[in-house]
């Protein structure tokens, strides 16, 4: 199996899929999170763009409503809405350096070559037309989920989320063409109002402690109730 | 149709309607109406489904496996609405709660039932996954109602928690529309369940299994399956009792409900392949593993309602394991046993959150002497806990006892781990219970303005099935049963 | 095939050789020209490399009296090392008689000799800057080789060979495509020929700043000839690694025949890439400010990452599934 025998769209699919999980890979250390939005922008953009020419190829133009619902809510709104969020919570300048970096990019390789592995079965079959872009969609799910681990910032946590519901969404539209349009309706609304709730969340969690670094969010853990739980037995 | 775009449209119409209410009183009788309303037209179709057999709209579908979900659902949440409006009243005069939180409350309750009645009714499962996904987004905000730093937490776990998992199952739904494309005779019915399960042995094996793996994992979060449970006693313990009640009775019911949906269509597909029974070893393996360690947690716990969150995920560990043996008995059981414990979840919940208001803290070690204080609360409390722990004569006895003896017909060695499983289980619950009913009344405990009608009518209703189950009722489960595994066991 | 005994061809590597060394200056004076007129300056003349080589050479070497005959060695050494390097790089043609040492193992072999006594140098004499040029030296070049190596495992997993001559000839016969693990591998390719060669961001071959300096530091006990060798060695990397991103990615223009047209072409070709990467080259380090050595490991390892990325999407898109 060559790659010539793919046309040069076909071949664009490919570039833009890899260009898509480098971004994954270029946010995990990103210590700064106007940045990271921006980056996070362009994955949608080029996550529409792909759409976009997945659509070309194959003829489907529900697909072209889906690229363009892609750039409107995940290039535009929602890194808008992230922006905004930045500004009124007075993060811009807000820095988290990665503890461990070498270490986490390793992780994200290896996590891209088990996603690959998970895969392979199904790419063998040589049912898709467009390879084993489904593999780079779960490398990218995958990276967004190690993000999500590694971060303690919650606005990070959420860029985090969000690239995974790219890496789905690559994933719909390369295995399959996209979803029907009703399904990815309600799959854009799910997103939006999730990005909403987030940006709700944020004050919430600020105002409750103080801060955005949800590793202080303990007080739930198993451990911890022991602890409580020994001390209060202690006063009595 | 009509009966069902009723019981779609008044919890939709209702969530809309609620969003306007300024009134509390009001908002809240509304609320008891509306799931009255939505109650009385879902037992309708029931009869009317049950009479003249399933039937199907291009993305909804009524049959009896879903039909007796749907009327669980809008049952305990017509409970829980009763229980929920004097219980919110009194929370919001302790000013724990603004009434612009009550209005929110009572629209995303509306919009909770939504969400849960179109899962179970959809037959299309991107948009079961969307509805799915509209439940965790309906309840995050009401997690946080209170607002306490533990209630954010609980909340935020729960939202990111439940979003990845869901999101697994995104994928999963990805690789089943995937495999269904070169299949269904018209790729864009390629997530219609009547077309998948009509055409379910010529499914890809390899596409399915691992389409199964990660759906398992996406409904297994929200079922709360061990190791993917972290969520669901925050979830349980911070949020408003109401909340608590319908999230146990309803959202792990219908995520189960979506599993065992997914693993019909893998069945078919793996059929004739090398692990015809993968699906099912795969629930058995989560189900025993989750009822054995919730079990052993609950030994460990110190507020009342991370006690009967962890009872909980033994429970759909429970359930889950019925449907991993699978046959006509152990889905039979399986199908029992989400109902009465259903049911009495709800119950329970309900008291607890009586039980709290009267010790005004949700520690077990504050709360001692219901009995003497409140006999109602009490003794709702000790039938509540002796019908989730499996006592005789109820409900949750005879499912058990099906699942044991289901277990013991296809796999007789495995009946040792859930008979200890259930000894611990049973333990954890006791050496609890005991204190709180019977222990010596704290100084300056009183009795407070409790509403015990739902919690009576659930403990009779699963008296009444663990004593001789109804002849409908069991005609009922065993249609489901027939749809599922194929043979009836009647 | 190669033809060994082929004379024309023997003459044609030796050509490419030399016009290779007599290139770099300008390559060297061409990137700083265009950098000047950026910075709306003037800047030097095309011809100024040269002259400064000239009177290097008509100088007299100084050396230190505690200098050991490897500091007097390394000169030679690192210049010839160098030359071989490039030598092997087919530039105007492939299928050279060269063609057959020509292998991607070896170039990173000569290079790392170059640098190994190019350290060495630095750390003879014993004074402070030469030591901490060449410890910085080698932290850049360790970090940069396994990213180096990653890029070029990708473009001979394409190609099934290590040999430049016949990546260079697959690439040819397979005509435009569009390969996402090319694109990883030429932008990791790109960073480390920039950290290599001792360019912006990396190291500013325009100073002798005493906390910065990389380079400058291990070849500042050199004078006079000495010296004008170092120097010539260094543009003549700068120069190779030009050579060899232009014609492994875009290898159009090559000759492929030992014809004088399409020898022709192909000088025409690869002056007109270098050219163009030459004004990148200079564009980039206007825009880039020149980063702390402490940021220079995460530089690399971005290297390092999109080199692995090119490995893995080969792997993952490109093999046939």
């Amino acid at each position: 199996m060559n790659l010539m025998h793919l046309s040069l769209l076909e071949q664009t699919i490919l570039v833009l899929g890899a260009l898509t999980l480098f971004l994954s890979f270029a946010l995990l250390p990103q210590a700064r999170l106007t940045t990271m939005v921006h980056l996070f922008a362009w994955q949608g953009g080029l996550l529409a763009l792909l759409t976009a020419v997945v659509a070309s190829v194959g003829g489907n133009h529900h697909l072209y409503v889906s690229a363009l619902l892609t750039l409107a809510l995940k290039a535009l709104l929602i890194p808008w809405m992230l922006h905004r969020l930045i500004r009124r919570l007075q993060l811009e300048r807000h820095q988290e350096r990665l503890d461990r970096q070498a270490l986490v990019m390793m992780t994200g390789a290896a996590l891209v070559i088990f996603s690959y592995w998970v895969v392979l079965p199904v790419a063998r079959l040589e049912l898709a037309n467009t390879r084993n872009v489904v593999g780079l969609s779960l490398g990218i799910i995958q990276l967004g989920m190690l993000l999500m681990v590694v971060r303690r910032q919650a606005v990070a946590q959420v860029i985090g989320f969000m690239s995974v519901e790219n890496g789905l969404f690559l994933a719909a539209v390369a295995a399959t063409s996209g979803m029907p349009l009703v399904v990815e309706l309600g799959i854009a609304f799910d997103v939006l109002v999730a990005a909403v709730l987030f940006g709700v969340f944020f004050f919430h969690i600020r105002e409750s402690i103080d801060s955005l670094d949800v590793d202080l969010l303990t007080r739930l853990s198993e451990a911890e109730q022991e602890k409580l739980a020994s001390e209060s037995e202690g006063e009595a | 149709m009509t009966e069902l775009y009723l019981v779609l449209g008044i919890p939709a119409i209702g969530a809309l309607l609620l969003g306007l209410v300024r009134k509390l009183r009001l908002a809240s009788w509304l609320n008891l109406g509306l799931s009255a309303a939505t109650f009385v037209v879902s037992m309708v179709l029931a009869l009317d489904v049950l009479a003249h057999g399933p039937r199907h709209s291009e993305n909804l579908l009524v049959d009896p496996f879903n039909i007796y979900l749907l009327v669980l659902t809008s049952f305990i949440g017509l409970t829980t609405a009763i229980f929920s409006r004097p219980y919110m009243e009194h929370v919001c005069h302790e000013g724990r709660c603004s009434p612009q939180r009550m209005r929110l409350y009572h629209s995303m309750f509306q919009a909770f039932m939504f969400t849960m009645l179109l899962a179970l009714s959809t037959n299309n499962l991107g948009i079961l996954w969307v509805a799915v996904e509209g439940a965790t987004l309906a309840t995050v905000l009401l997690v946080s109602l209170y607002r306490t730093p533990e209630a954010i937490e609980a909340a935020w776990k729960y939202f990111i928690l439940c979003g990845v998992g869901i999101a697994q199952a995104l994928f999963g739904t990805v690789l089943l529309y995937f495999a269904a494309q070169h299949v269904v005779p018209n790729a864009e019915d390629g997530l219609n369940w009547l077309v998948l399960y009509e055409h379910a042995k010529d499914l890809s094996p390899t596409v399915m299994g691992l389409a199964f793996v990660f759906l398992l994992v996406g409904y297994g979060t929200k079922v709360g399956l061990v190791p993917l449970h972290q969520w669901l006693p925050d979830a349980h313990s911070e949020g408003p009792t109401p909340m608590s009640a319908v999230l146990s009775g309803l959202l792990l019911n219908v995520a189960l409900y979506a599993v065992v949906r997914i693993k019909m269509l893998t069945d078919g597909a793996l059929a004739a392949s090398a692990h015809p029974h993968m699906a099912g070893y795969l629930l058995m393996g989560f189900g025993l593993t989750s009822f054995l360690v919730a079990g052993l947690f609950l030994h460990r716990q110190r507020d009342i309602k991370r006690l009967f969150s962890y009872s909980l995920i033994e429970h759909m560990g429970l359930a889950t394991f019925g449907f991993g043996i699978g046959g006509p008995l152990g889905t039979f059981a399986a199908l029992l046993h989400m109902l009465v414990h259903s049911i009495t979840k709800s119950s329970i919940f309900i008291t607890v959150g009586h039980a709290s208001h009267i010790a005004g803290t949700q520690a077990i070690d504050h709360i001692r002497g219901l009995i003497r204080t409140q006999p109602s609360v009490g003794w709702g409390l000790l039938f509540g806990v002796a019908a989730i722990a499996g006592f005789p004569p109820f409900g949750v006895f005879t499912s058990e006892f099906l699942l044991l003896s289901a277990t013991m017909q296809s796999w007789p060695w495995l009946t040792v781990s859930l008979l200890t499983g259930l000894v611990i289980a049973l333990a954890g619950l006791f050496r609890h219970l005991h204190p709180m009913v019977y222990g010596a009344v704290p100084e300056g405990q009183s009795a407070v303005k409790v509403n015990m009608i739902p919690v009576a009518v659930h403990l009779l209703l699963v008296l009444w099935i663990g004593l001789s189950i109804p002849a409908f009722l069991a005609n009922w489960l065993d249609q489901a049963v027939h749809l599922i595994t194929g043979e009836g066991l009647l | 095939m190669v033809d060994f005994l082929n004379p024309t061809g023997w003459a044609l590597a030796l050509l490419q050789t030399l016009l290779f060394a007599a290139g770099a200056p300008l390559l060297v004076a061409w990137v700083k020209r265009i950098k000047s007129r950026l910075q709306n300056r003037r800047g030097p003349s095309l011809l100024q490399p040269y002259r400064d080589l000239h009177k290097l050479f008509g100088k007299e070497a100084v050396m230190a009296h505690t200098a050991s005959p490897v500091f007097r060695a390394a000169p030679y050494i690192v210049f010839g090392a160098t030359l071989i390097a490039a030598s092997v790089i087919p530039m105007l043609a492939v299928e050279l008689p060269t063609a057959a040492i020509a292998d991607v193992i070896v170039l990173v072999g000569f290079l790392a000799l170059a640098r190994f006594f190019l350290a060495l140098a630095g750390m003879d004499v014993g004074t402070s800057f030469g030591g901490m040029g060449s410890s910085r030296e080698m932290l850049i070049s360790a970090l940069a080789e396994p990213a180096m190596l990653m890029a070029v495992f990708t473009l001979t997993m394409s190609a099934h060979s290590t040999n430049l001559s016949s990546v260079i000839e697959h690439v040819l016969n397979s005509g435009l495509l569009l390969r996402p693990s090319f694109l990883f591998a030429l932008l990791g390719l790109l960073l480390v020929a920039v950290a290599e060669t001792g360019r912006i961001p990396v190291d500013n071959p325009a100073t002798h700043l005493e906390l910065t300096m990389v380079h400058e530091a291990m070849i500042l006990e050199y004078s006079g000839r000495h010296l004008a060798l170092m120097e010539w060695a260094a543009q003549i990397k700068l120069m190779l690694y030009g050579v060899l991103l232009a014609n492994i990615f875009l290898p159009w223009g090559i000759a492929s025949t030992l014809s004088a047209g399409s020898l022709l072409t192909g000088l025409i070709a690869i002056v007109v890439k270098l050219a163009l990467l030459g004004v990148i080259l200079a564009v980039s380090e206007t825009v880039v400010a020149k980063m702390r050595l402490f940021r220079v490991p995460a530089f690399l390892n971005l290297a390092f990452m999109l080199s692995l990325l090119g490995m893995l999407s080969h792997v993952i898109l490109e093999v046939g599934a």
